[in-house]
């Protein structure tokens, strides 16, 4: 399955959000969850690939303001690591 | 005001990252010392570096023999040390009697993290999973109280308060309600905390509020909190009881507020804080003009910070912008169950010097947080009350007013 299904699948999944409103363009913050639910996405995200995601709940929101940078990120940083799972 | 005993302060002993007696803490208080540093955090080969506010060189000998000290916990350790030089401060002498009338009632968030990291870890890697004989006693959180009360002698009430970072303000604030109601007329109150352990600081990490560098309470480009440890305890006295003995009196404590959000088990809000902050004033019977000093809960996190600025001006109107604030987590760190103690004590030190402390790495205004934090230098300033706020997570928040005495 392609990596941008992958996540959104984890991010549905994680906050409960249906997988079918889940774009690349699509907000983070119009996704209707809690700080919380955030970091439980991060934390299933470096779970399953294996990698250490430089979010911080109170500079990083610019970083991660779109699905879509969420996914740009969590590539950047397979890459870097040298692979992922 | 209510017609109800008054509460005086008349002793104070802290252990913390920057000095581990009442006169070196006072002194880097206002100097704003920082104690925040790198430190790394190990499991077996895994290490993993966060800046904390670590008690550097604590020597439990210099109060517990060594044998003694085997039985208590690092947090236990701070809280006993911290208790007796209170008590020493204060010149207080219990007889039987008086200490039948004395309670110990102190704070802490997780209390024995190191017993129950060490005891875990040996459980789990040992060919046989033989636990120490001593680490229940270690572990239970009621230790730190516990420890003091044999110390010190004192046979009245006693137990622990836990409402994460507010649990020494709940515990001073708990011990105030139970000094006017007549059930004792002396306590020792405060909070300790020692949990700086991998498992602690990855935890927190995981919660991604953690600062990679310093504290910066209510600064723009703030990156939020870092923790730090340490012990702080005050002895509560009736003014009654301390003017019978010629005691020394710090400050009145003079109002205590509590409330609950009920809203979120990690983000804050304004509606709670408010109400406990105002509760406080209306318990003290001070108005906002009357309060000249706040020592912030401040921890340095983009949430916490906005919401106190809204909760202050909520309370004080227009006088918010005249009070001066200082957030002393900058110093120190965050203290958890001990912060409460350590600011109290840091509020009434300013109080008496008619000085705010700095609130120290302040690098430049947010528009959110608009009020007068005490940037980086302390100020002197006329001081007849000020306020403490403690607001924990899980929403537990709870405000003290303290007051000079005439």
């Amino acid at each position: 399955m392609p990596l941008t299904d992958e996540i959104l699948d984890i991010v549905s999944s994680v906050a409960l959000v249906d997988r079918k409103v889940l774009l690349l363009d699509t907000q983070v913050s119009d996704l209707g969850i809690t700080s919380l639910d955030m970091v439980e996405i991060i934390f299933a995200l470096e779970e399953k690939y294996h990698i250490e995601l430089p979010f911080n709940a109170n500079t990083n929101i610019q970083g991660f303001r779109t699905l879509g940078d969420v996914v740009a990120i969590v590539e950047k940083i397979i890459a870097e690591s040298g692979g992922g799972a | 005001m209510r017609n109800q005993r008054r509460v005086v302060i008349t002793g104070m002993g802290v252990v913390s990252p920057i000095g581990q007696d009442l006169a070196t803490f006072r002194q880097n208080l206002f100097d704003g010392v920082c104690a925040i540093a790198p430190a790394d955090f190990y499991r077996r080969d895994f290490v993993a570096t966060y800046p904390v506010a670590a008690v550097k060189d604590f020597d439990p000998t210099r109060y517990l023999d060594a044998k003694a000290c085997s039985l208590l916990d690092r947090f236990a350790q701070f809280a006993v040390a911290a208790a007796r030089q209170a008590f020493q401060d204060s010149g207080l002498v219990l007889t039987p009697e008086t200490a039948q009338r004395m309670a110990v009632i102190t704070g802490t968030s997780v209390g024995a993290q190191n017993t129950l990291e060490a005891s875990f870890m040996k459980l789990v890697d040992a060919a046989v999973p033989r636990a120490h004989p001593f680490t229940i006693p270690r572990l239970m959180s009621n230790a730190g109280s516990s420890h003091i009360s044999m110390d010190l002698g004192i046979t009245g009430p006693g137990f622990t308060v836990a409402s994460a970072c507010a649990s020494a303000v709940h515990a001073i604030g708990v011990t105030l309600g139970m000094l006017r109601s007549g059930l004792i007329d002396r306590a020792i109150t405060g909070g300790a905390e020692a949990c700086l352990t991998f498992g602690t600081l990855r935890g927190w990490d995981a919660l991604r509020v953690m600062a990679p560098d310093v504290c910066r309470p209510f600064s723009a480009d703030r990156s939020g909190m870092v923790l730090g440890e340490g012990a702080a305890m005050l002895v509560l006295e009736t003014l009654e009881a301390a003017e019978a003995r010629g005691a020394k009196i710090y400050a009145e404590l003079a109002g205590s507020g509590m409330s609950s959000d009920a809203k979120d088990i990690t983000s804050p809000d304004v509606g709670g804080a408010s109400r406990a902050i105002a509760l406080a004033l209306e318990d003290a019977g001070l108005a906002p003009e009357d309060i000249d000093y706040i020592n912030a809960h401040g921890t340095g996190t983009r949430i916490n910070d906005i919401m106190e600025t809204a909760a202050i001006k909520k309370v004080f109107g227009p006088h918010a912008y005249k009070v001066a604030i200082s957030a002393a987590k900058s110093l120190f760190g965050h203290a958890l169950g001990a912060a409460g103690g350590l600011e109290t004590v840091a509020t009434v030190l300013a109080l008496g010097a008619d000085m705010a402390p700095p609130t120290i790495h302040y690098v430049r205004p947010d528009p959110d947080c608009d009020l007068d934090y005490t940037p980086n230098t302390a100020r002197s300033l006329p001081m007849r009350a000020a306020i403490k706020n403690a607001f924990g997570f899980g929403g537990l928040n709870s405000v003290l007013v303290l007051r000079k005495l005439p």
